[in-house]
């Protein structure tokens, strides 16, 4: 069973040299990807059931033991988190062959795809196992580095622009966590997760807080928690419609994931709670605000997903096994359904030719079933019953209310504000895209489109393209999972609900880690 | 711990120059900036490896007492490597800011652009960027740098999928 955990990033990068090799040879880098995909998911299928069953699994990498050798930690959280991301990379992944397929290679070319979207995969998975911070920097890098190739794929103008923004900002956050990185090391004198745990509690309160915040800060960038959101609409858009799909949903994610680790298993006595509920409550409300003002539906989108960073913000704030249980299963409802609205979005724009809800009109009846695609996808987002979303924020509210502070119902009451603002604004873009004929779309006049921002980089209208049975259906199944999300809502609540438990049980990843007692 | 008050100084000056200059709009200048602040980086994990002490090898004999801590010097040699893929990766964006700049729209070859272009108007269009393109590599030949383009070529890939046709 150990032996499966280091095989989820070597997989990964082992496919992506072997696709680089190939690179003259698409049908070779797809069969490559495919099959590395294919297989880190059964893997992370195999490591929840058992980590599930028989409690958290470690691996000293090389056999030298923390707190000198690397140490990678799989409990219930991390695979979770392992498996979702891979069904979204392979679902994504069987999307972006069609589009391939379809456009001759051209929209997402040459042969750097394939490995630099594997390189991803493994960056991401090796985020989520590291047992050591360190580790966890060289994830980030990795999936960071593999990043910057994808969005800035095919080097136009737009994406290049797009691209420096994402770039330097990464870049800096990634300085920042390296440096407290190096803090915490001169502090604690070891990058061990398990280890800082123990050894932080001796430090001061000062020291503590200064470290818990030079952490944060280096993660929040990249969870996109306000005031440090800034860049993510800026450049995610611009990105090929699978590569923004995959950003959106899960490079956030490992933010979350990151600040997940830090609050409840490094930096468990700093008192967090008042600060991030500040920031989660901005997070909300100026996400949302921003997604209201957009014309572009791929624009609109990368602002509801700021914005709803801000519930899984709220819900590490309020801490304890419920809020934290109902943090978990938001997270996973919200990396699939992100992922699946925007490989929606990707085929509104093939088949309407714009993503602009002023020039957009009569989809529903020209392509009925990405319609419905879209819409389940938008209902669930904006949090309809019974959908997942819906039983998401219900979670986050009870525990919300149970935490019973002023602040906490400040922040329900703007959560509940989001929501409804989420809904607006992508019924809104059903009205107009979906609902409203071709023929109307000329001199329209509404309420609903007034004072709209359009994306910077609009380009106008451009011609309409095929889409393939393989995009179709790569979304019919992402959409499918969404509903399985809400159908298996029990099940998988309950396993949220024992990962919480074990997240919040610190003693027991510390002896999973050194099971003869700590250095 | 005691600590070189020299790296300190030299870290902070780094710190300071590092940051100043990137917030220059230039990606040239960033560059500059984030390799100052990537190595005051660097520095910092040394300082916090604490005292100095003897080569991290392991003898058995008394002198191990006096080793060096090892940890930071990995860490570091990490954080050398990535800062320098990094920078091999900007360096390849700015070439290609710059090739932007230089051709203007023409550099865009986004093939919505040209959905509705004949066969000829396409070969003419890339036709014109390989020209450029040529030139531009002449010049990059001429100034002896290396010729590899870590970017892929859109105009390279275009053409290909042309020949493929």
């Amino acid at each position: 069973m150990n032996a499966l955990v280091p095989l989820v990033v070597t997989i990964p990068l082992l496919g992506a040299a072997i696709a680089l090799i190939f690179g003259q040879r698409p049908r070779v880098q797809i069969f490559v990807s495919l099959i590395s995909l294919t297989l880190v998911t059964a893997i992370a299928a195999v490591l929840l059931v058992a980590v599930d069953q028989t409690g958290t699994v470690t691996v000293n990498v090389g056999g030298w033991a923390p707190p000198w050798g690397i140490v990678l930690v799989v409990d219930r959280l991390s695979a979770i988190m392992l498996l979702v991301s891979a069904l979204m990379l392979l679902g994504v992944l069987i999307f972006a062959i069609g589009q391939g397929i379809v456009d001759d290679d051209n929209e997402t070319p040459v042969s750097i795809f394939h490995p630099a979207y594997l390189v991803l995969s493994a960056g991401l998975f090796d985020a989520f196992v590291a047992g050591d911070l360190f580790n966890m920097y060289v994830g980030f890098e990795m999936l960071l580095a593999a990043s910057y190739v994808l969005l800035t794929l095919g080097g136009t103008g737009a994406r290049i622009r797009a691209g420096v923004t994402y770039i330097v900002i990464s870049l800096m956050s990634s300085l920042l966590f390296v440096g407290a990185i190096a803090l915490i090391y001169g502090a604690t004198g070891t990058v061990t997760i398990a280890l800082i745990s123990e050894r932080v509690r001796e430090l001061p309160m000062g020291v503590q807080a200064i470290l818990c915040a030079a952490l944060l800060l280096g993660f929040a960038v990249k969870a996109a928690v306000f005031p440090l959101s800034f860049w993510l609409p800026d450049s995610y858009p611009t990105a090929p419609a699978p590569v923004t799909a995959v950003f959106a949903g899960l490079l956030t994610k490992v933010g979350v994931y990151a600040i997940i680790r830090t609050d409840t298993v490094m930096f468990v006595d700093v008192p967090l709670r008042i600060p991030l509920m500040v920031v989660a409550f901005f997070t909300l409300l100026v996400g949302i605000m921003g997604a209201v003002m957009q014309a572009d539906i791929k624009r609109l989108l990368s602002f509801t997903l700021v914005s709803h960073i801000g519930y899984m913000i709220f819900g590490i704030a309020i801490g304890g096994d419920i809020a934290l249980t109902a943090t978990i299963f938001y997270v996973v409802h919200h990396i699939v359904v992100q992922t699946t609205l925007f490989l929606a979005t990707g085929l509104v724009e093939r088949v309407g030719g714009s993503t602009s809800i002023s020039r957009l009109g009569g989809l529903l009846k020209a392509a009925p079933f990405v319609a419905v695609l879209f819409f389940l996808g938008a209902l669930n987002l904006g949090g309809i019953p019974p959908f997942s979303g819906f039983l998401g924020k219900i979670g986050l509210f009870q525990a919300g209310v149970e935490e019973g502070s002023w602040l906490s119902y400040v922040l329900i009451a703007a959560g509940a504000a989001t929501s409804l603002l989420t809904l607006y604004a992508l019924a809104r873009v059903w009205n107009m895209a979906f609902w409203r004929s071709r023929g109307e779309v000329e001199g329209y006049q509404s309420p609903l489109l007034e004072s709209l921002a359009e994306s910077p980089e609009d380009s106008g209208t451009v011609a309409t393209k095929q889409t393939s049975r393989l995009m179709v259906g790569a979304t019919t199944g992402m959409v499918g999972l969404t509903l399985l999300l809400t159908v298996f809502a029990g099940p998988i609540f309950g396993y949220a609900e024992r990962a919480a438990a074990q997240v919040e049980n610190v003693e027991n990843y510390i002896s999973a880690v050194f099971p003869e007692g700590s250095p | 711990m005691s600590a070189s008050l020299t790296l300190v100084l030299l870290m902070s000056l780094m710190y300071a120059v590092g940051i100043y200059v990137m917030m220059e709009r230039s990606l040239t200048r960033f560059l500059i900036g984030f390799l100052l602040v990537g190595n005051a980086t660097n520095i910092l994990i040394f300082l916090m490896s604490g005292p100095n002490g003897n080569a991290p090898l392991w003898t058995g004999g008394p002198e191990d007492a006096d080793m060096v801590d090892p940890l930071p010097q990995i860490l570091i040699l990490t954080a050398i490597v990535i800062n320098f893929g990094i920078t091999a990766f900007v360096l390849a964006l700015i070439y290609r800011t710059w090739w932007l700049a230089q051709l203007g729209d023409e550099g865009d070859t986004l093939p919505d652009d040209h959905a509705h272009d004949t066969e000829e108007d396409a070969e003419e269009a890339f036709r014109q960027v390989d020209e450029d393109d040529e030139a531009i590599q002449r010049v990059l030949d001429a100034s002896n740098e290396h010729e590899d383009d870590p970017e892929p070529d859109p105009v390279q890939t275009a053409r290909d999928t042309e020949v493929g046709r």
